[in-house]
């Protein structure tokens, strides 16, 4: 694909990966902060070419991993109604809430929808005007705009039988969070590239001097995780700590003002609890109060909701890097990706699926490196990783593989 | 305890819950309903033949999960073989449900090297349907039936009550012969073997869900179904010692090859960039978030080949029109027992793993 495929050349990897062997003098520990750029490593195979001074630690950026127990279980509840056609994103229906998840809510009879974009789900209120018609907004700055510009138009167009069920997140002040933890290990940032692709880099340049770190916004395609890397590790070996943008072809510095507008016109920013991890000061966006009649926590009265973390979950500890997956009792046997007790077993940027891959592998003789583990705040915080996008169709679940 | 090895390991926790005499730690009692990926041609599906079907049913022939019993009766060696069909839509580029029901039995037959002779087809239609799609339907079954040189000798027909079914179901089961000297089921796969995949893969899937409800997007593809059974005589003309064929649907690439490594208890070994991928499904995977290793086919096959006889085999599939773009993707190693394992395209590796049920687009 054009544009795509030029960032997956192996001979000008080889070279980025030449250069950083070239630069590394001592160990470094970077943080990729978005779960896509987790994905593209794990896929690729990319960190086992780094020196092994080089050490990834996967951050917080996985919408699926972080949005809290009690929201999965206010969807549940919500997504069981008989009145109700819940929407939502792909990867969102295997995330296990309270003993369930949104797949077995469908097999009970529930009527979950996979959808690929929030307006899919506007129009099936539109189609269905007897249905109450909820869609799961979680995600990053990167979903939020379009779930912003969903309600804006139910606004605009009437349409009194949608609502939203909001659980967004913010980066910049998870960032915060880690670097304000005593255990944090982190030296430097692969900043999310679709994050700042909507928010710009504004908010960085602050973190980078309090903190003394270097952030280079960094993209997703194979030479842009290693670009990122090669200017983040220059920038801890010259000792210097600026923000730097490797992906200058999608993030302006200014990011993309409508969209920000109509984040602030639609949403607030709040206190918000990551999952396994604990609350991040204004680490979140709700409704805001003037468009509460199309907040689903509302209208269907699952406000009060308020579950924990089943016990044999330590997602948290691995995502504080207080644990490595493998220590976890119920890591390969009560939890599995099949069978996942928390999210970071749900997703595949999570740490724990991360690493039961690569277990495998490596009991298995390949000699895989390991992934590294998200080392943060022992208090709050380091989830793991936003953005992105998704899809689907109205009627019927996407199937990778559809029915044959 | 691995998922996909089979092997159990010991459970040293006094409180922990009982996964003894489990093939995964997965167990159906977590899953109380069925839900949709017990249907995905995943782990999910493989479990439920494993823990319900198989021991409900008794006896050996299920135990071999592969697409089709190879059978003796009477002295002669019969392939048997069964098939559902729920796709939606029912027509789509490329195909029909139709077109599937004949191609994907015929298939399975011919994974085990025998020739389909025979098919039954089970229409259960909903009320209310039109009858002259049930017409076009049958229409496009009969075609694919003389298109693969197979004879559609009997058959059923139900309806059930409106809002009780989608249209129209199918169901085929079909028989053919087996060769003498051949023996083609997914334990004979050995370290050494060259695993090669008869074209490109992704095609079906993409192209029925550029046509699904609510998914609708423009794309250069039409389904690849076909009945492969002429490719496979063509290979079987070349040696009749093939050691594996595999119809990767439902699951797509991923899930045939995690089975045969499973099944043999060997590894496999990918070399991802020899793997072809259309752009356009590559680019649709792109946008979805989907793996192409994961999407479903219907007219392409998987084989593993003595190394010895692979190179004239792929020249034999490459001479076929259903193999013109045959290519050698990988191989069977001892490393890492039912394992796949993919060298990606900058030199890394990575696991590609069995899909738990439905493959769920990504967020990220």
């Amino acid at each position: 694909m054009k544009y795509i495929d030029e960032f997956q050349d192996p001979e000008l990897a080889r070279k980025l990966v030449e250069d950083i062997h070239a630069t590394v003098t001592r160990p470094w520990a970077l943080m990729e902060v978005c779960g896509g750029q987790t994905h593209s490593i794990i896929r690729h195979g990319i960190d086992q070419l780094l020196p092994d001074e080089v050490e990834l630690i996967h951050g917080p950026g996985c919408p699926v991993c972080v949005t809290p127990l009690e929201v999965i279980d206010k969807a549940l509840e919500i997504a069981s109604r008989p009145e109700v056609i819940f929407c939502s994103y792909g990867d969102m229906l295997r995330v296990p809430g309270t003993g369930r998840d949104l797949f077995q809510v469908r097999g009970e009879g529930g009527d979950v929808r996979v959808v690929y974009s929030p307006l899919d789900a506007l129009r099936i209120a539109q189609q269905n005007p007897g249905r109450e018609v909820v869609f799961f907004g979680i995600g990053f700055e990167t979903t939020a705009p379009p779930n912003a510009m969903t309600v804006h138009q139910a606004r605009k167009l009437g349409i009194r039988n949608f609502s939203m069920l909001v659980s967004h997140v913010r980066v910049p002040p998870a960032i915060e969070a880690i670097m304000q933890s005593e255990s944090c290990r982190v030296q430097g940032f692969l900043a999310a590239g679709h994050v700042c692709s909507v928010m710009g880099t504004g908010e960085y340049p602050a973190l980078a001097e309090r903190f003394r770190v270097p952030i280079v916004v960094t993209g997703f395609e194979p030479l842009d995780v290693l670009e990122g890397v090669r200017r983040t590790v220059r920038q801890l070996e010259r000792g210097e700590h600026t923000v730097e943008n490797a992906y200058a072809r999608v993030v302006p510095p200014e990011g993309n003002p409508a969209a920000k507008a109509m984040l602030a016109d639609i949403f607030e920013v709040t206190d918000r609890a990551w999952r396994g991890i604990g609350v991040i000061p204004d680490s979140g966006w709700r409704l805001a109060a003037r468009h509460r009649e199309f907040d689903a926590e509302h209208r269907f009265s699952v406000a009060d909701i308020d579950t924990r973390e089943p016990e044999a979950c330590r997602a948290g500890e691995v995502l504080q890097g207080l644990l490595k997956p493998h220590e976890c009792e119920a890591f390969g046997t009560a939890c599995t990706p099949r069978t996942p007790l928390g999210a970071t077993m749900v997703s595949s940027e999570g740490a724990c699926a991360a690493y039961y891959l690569y277990r495998r592998l490596e009991t298995s003789g390949t000699g895989a490196k390991q992934p590294a583990q998200a080392t943060a705040p022992a208090a709050v915080n380091a989830p793991r990783t936003p953005d992105g996008t998704s899809t689907a169709p109205a009627s019927a679940p996407l199937e990778g593989s559809p029915v044959v | 305890m691995s998922e996909t090895t089979g092997l159990a390991e010991p459970n040293t926790q006094a409180d922990a819950p009982d996964f003894s005499g489990w093939t995964c730690p997965a167990p159906l009692r977590d899953q109380p309903r069925v839900v949709m990926g017990h249907g995905g041609g995943g782990a999910l599906s493989s479990e439920l033949v494993q823990h319900i079907f198989a021991p409900a049913f008794g006896g050996d022939l299920l135990a071999g999960l592969a697409d089709s019993a190879a059978l003796t009766l009477g002295g002669t060696r019969l392939a048997f073989s069964t098939d559902s069909f729920v796709v939606r839509p029912l027509f789509f580029p490329g195909g029909s449900i139709g077109d599937l029901a004949v191609n994907g039995t015929v298939n399975d037959l011919a994974m085990s090297g025998a020739r389909a002779a025979y098919l039954s087809c089970g229409f259960i239609l909903e009320e209310g349907v039109e009858v002259p799609l049930v017409s076009r339907v049958a229409e496009a079954l009969g075609a694919a039936a003389r298109a693969a040189g197979v004879e559609v000798a009997t058959g059923d027909t139900k309806v059930v009550e409106a809002g009780r079914g989608d249209g129209i179901y199918l169901n085929t089961a079909g028989i053919g012969l087996i060769p003498e000297g051949v023996d083609i089921r997914p334990q004979r796969a050995v370290p050494g073997d060259v695993v090669i995949v008869s074209g490109a893969i992704g095609v079906h899937g993409v192209a029925v869900m550029s046509v699904r409800d609510g998914l609708e997007f423009g794309v250069e593809v039409e389904s690849d179904c076909a009945a492969l059974g002429g490719l496979v005589e063509a290979m079987l003309a070349v040696t009749p010692d093939l050691h594996v064929l595999r119809d990767p649907t439902r699951g797509g690439l991923a899930a045939a090859l995690n089975e045969i490594a499973v099944a043999a208890t060997v590894g496999v070994v990918l070399r991802e960039k020899a793997v072809p991928v259309p752009p356009p499904v590559a680019n649709a995977c792109a946008v979805l978030g989907l793996d192409p290793m994961y999407v479903a086919n219907e007219g392409k096959l998987v084989a593993f080949v003595p190394r010895a006889h692979a190179d004239a085999v792929l020249a034999a599939m490459r001479e076929h029109p259903l193999g013109a773009e045959a290519a050698i993707i990988g191989e069977c190693v001892e490393t890492h027992p039912g394992m796949v394992v993919a060298r990606t395209g900058l030199g890394g590796t990575r696991v590609v793993d069995l899909p738990v049920g439905e493959q769920l687009p990504r967020i990220c």
